[in-house]
């Protein structure tokens, strides 16, 4: 586990104060303030409905918010702006579904933003693309299409293309809960190096040991609010809401 | 050149148009009703297991939707009589449509019941029913659920084709657009409002087959 | 009354074909370009755009093609265009044409998994980039069968040509029956002109979407 991390400009990288978001008639995020430091891994944990998805979602514009202020590396995030070009290069995402691109191999995959978005030439794009995949360990799968990759290769690739942009915070949406328990692991692992090597992560996970383990600060909500946070060992071992009481309890169960 | 736009002389002709939107709903009207008939007769044919009456229909269907309707509606105007049948504007019209949307249901109908999920068939053949009885109890109701927007789609297709009817002189609502030009001139004016009268017409077809759907639909049980 | 040999009606009638094979291919070739322009408008994020095309939409497949071909054939003088038979039934055509293709290709676009909007989003690509790159390329190989399926109203949509004077098979059909006394050859002569002409056509969609469900 990791000594607590300040960034160097004292601010933190991504700051949420006082999120709203309904869907219809339901609200989902009440009021939610949250701030992450550059170089922490900060795991978010929760039943279903509880918002962590939402929120992370509105980290990148994915979900629009009704209230409150997002702000990444200082700058605000306009919830009424359309294109969010420049905060989506600094804030990359890996989805449950990983959602690669079919009709392209891997490596188009990974290289397929940097060519369009950052307009890099051919041959920077394709260097980018062979590292990003050797940093997730397929860099021998350059030319194979997601229809011939495995959940976990698949998603480790997704994990490269997110990579290759080099956002300065990578947020991870249940990206091991679509996989079988065996391709788990080598997920895992890849963040776990990326957490390592001091990558700003904010997860929504199920994975209680990995989150125990990897990360610096665990986020537990309910209701639409952040009812405790802290350091991870705290949480576990002497929860101080009934509701995370109950919800360690059902996850251990399992 | 400037063309001045003058609707009001349309209004002097508003009782031919009444009667062209008239004879047009007529037409359509009478038509569906034969021509569902027709397609779940020709759809009951092409599901049967005997094999040559499943084969003629299939033909039939085949011919009738990759020949222009205009074509299949002169062909029976105008040559139905040398074999001596002679048949009044209206009557080659309806027989057109007919035809045309018999076809097209008989497709649209055999697509539903061949998606009849065998268990249910099974059910109904275990219960003692004979093959007719099944089909018109089991099969026919679900079946017409779940084709509804398919086949209403269909018959809205074919009110707006009967503009082609104008051409054998059935005196439908284009009919009476060509009359009225032909009469005041002035037929951008004239026909840009037959077109919003059919657009006006789709929509309402539309709207009203959407709430019989619902009416008759509701719960996924056909009271048919 | 002259004699006339079926080899007579028939050669006429094919070189009439001709036209209604040309007219097909420009309307359904221009029609496909400017249906793809209304698609992204269809289901672009700008509003004006995105009703602007749905009402051209909603117009085109909610009136007859013959009243269309009316309008298109009475209007561009209005505006100064020349218009003959020709250019009403091309225009005419590609404009109905674009109108249903547009839809057919929505529903393609429709099919396309929202993660995949999502994840394209994500790597900071603009709603254009998005389209090109990720969505349209896989929207087009659902498209491939009602697109070729559509065709065949195309070619049959022709024949309303021939009631502006376009002369195509069924406008020649009429000459000929007109000259011939006989509407029973001949109409029958034509229709199973368009029938050679659309049965192909249908049947390669058929076997299209086949292959589509096969590979799924």
């Amino acid at each position: 586990m990791s000594p607590v991390k300040t960034s160097p400009t004292g601010r933190p990288l991504v700051k949420l104060s006082a999120i709203r978001k309904s869907f219809g008639p339901v609200e989902v995020l009440k009021g939610v303030d949250m701030a992450v430091e550059e170089g922490q891994v900060v795991a978010m944990i929760g039943r279903s409905g509880s918002g962590k998805s939402t929120l992370l979602r509105s980290i990148n514009g994915l979900e629009r918010i009704d209230g409150g202020v997002i702000e990444v590396d200082g700058e605000c995030v306009d919830p009424g702006q359309i294109d969010l070009r420049a905060l989506r290069q600094k804030v990359g995402m890996v989805f449950q579904q990983f959602n690669l691109f079919p009709h392209l191999t891997a490596g188009e995959n990974v290289m397929l933003a940097l060519k369009v978005v950052k307009k890099q030439d051919k041959a920077a794009t394709r260097a980018a693309a062979e590292a990003a995949l050797a940093k997730v360990g397929l860099g021998h799968k350059f030319d194979a299409y997601p229809s011939q990759l495995s959940g976990g290769q698949q998603q480790r690739v997704a994990i490269a293309r997110s990579l290759a942009m080099a956002p300065k915070v990578l947020l991870c949406d249940e990206i091991t809960s679509a996989l079988d328990p065996e391709l788990v692991a080598e997920v895992l692992g890849v963040v776990r190096k990326l957490a390592e090597e001091g990558m700003t992560l904010i997860l929504v996970t199920h994975e209680m040991r990995f989150a125990r383990e990897v990360c610096d600060r665990l986020v537990f909500m309910h209701g639409g609010r952040i009812a405790e946070q802290g350091p991870p060992a705290e949480l576990f071992d002497r929860p101080s809401t009934p509701e995370l009481a109950q919800f360690i309890g059902m996850v251990e169960a399992r | 050149m400037a063309y001045s736009f003058d609707f009001s002389s349309l209004l002097d002709y508003t009782p031919v148009l009444v009667d062209g939107v008239a004879t047009t709903v007529a037409l359509t009207a009478v038509s569906t009703v034969l021509g569902v008939a027709l397609g779940i007769g020709g759809a009951a044919a092409r599901t049967s297991s005997v094999k040559p009456l499943a084969v003629v229909v299939g033909a039939y269907v085949e011919l009738i939707r990759n020949t222009p309707f205009l074509v299949q509606l002169f062909f029976i105007f105008f040559g139905l009589p040398s074999l001596g049948i002679r048949l009044a504007e209206w009557q080659a019209a309806v027989l057109a449509m007919v035809i045309n949307l018999g076809a097209y249901s008989t497709e649209i109908i055999r697509a539903g019941i061949e998606a009849t999920p065998k268990g249910q068939i099974e059910a109904g053949a275990s219960l003692g029913m004979t093959g007719p009885q099944i089909f018109r109890y089991v099969v026919l109701g679900p079946a017409m659920a779940k084709i509804w927007p398919a086949l209403t789609s269909q018959i809205v297709i074919v009110m707006l084709g009967s503009s082609v009817c104008s051409q054998i002189a059935a005196e439908e609502l284009s009919f009476a657009a060509n009359f009225i030009q032909s009469r005041n001139f002035r037929p951008f004016e004239v026909y840009f409002l037959a077109t919003a009268l059919y657009l006006a017409l789709a929509v309402a077809l539309r709207w009203i087959f959407s709430l019989m759907g619902q009416r008759m639909f509701a719960k996924g049980v056909s009271r048919a | 009354m002259l004699e006339f040999t079926l080899w007579d009606i028939l050669s006429n009638l094919l070189l009439a074909a001709r036209w209604t094979v040309l007219l097909s291919l420009i309307a359904f070739v221009s029609g496909g370009v400017a249906g793809l322009l209304l698609l992204v408008a269809r289901v672009s994020p700008v509003p004006p755009l995105r009703i602007a095309a749905k009402l051209f939409i909603e117009v085109f497949q909610g009136t007859p093609l013959l009243m269309q071909l009316f309008i298109v054939f009475f209007a561009l003088p209005l505006i100064g265009i020349e218009t003959s038979a020709w250019t009403s039934a091309a225009v005419a055509l590609t404009l109905f044409t674009a109108a249903y293709l547009a839809e057919i290709w929505r529903g393609c676009v429709e099919a396309v998994p929202k993660g995949q909007w999502e994840a394209s989003a994500s790597l900071a690509m603009t709603f254009p980039e998005q389209m090109r790159h990720v969505i349209l390329p896989q929207a087009l190989r659902i498209a491939v069968p009602p697109t070729v399926g559509f065709s065949v109203q195309v070619v049959k949509g022709t024949a309303v040509t021939s009631i502006i004077g376009f002369v195509e098979v069924t406008k020649a059909g009429t000459m000929i029956t007109n000259a011939t006394f006989q509407p029973f050859l001949v109409y029958g002569l034509v229709g199973l002109i368009y029938f050679a002409l659309c049965y192909p056509l249908s049947l390669s969609a058929k076997a299209l979407e086949r292959k589509l469900n096969v590979a799924r």
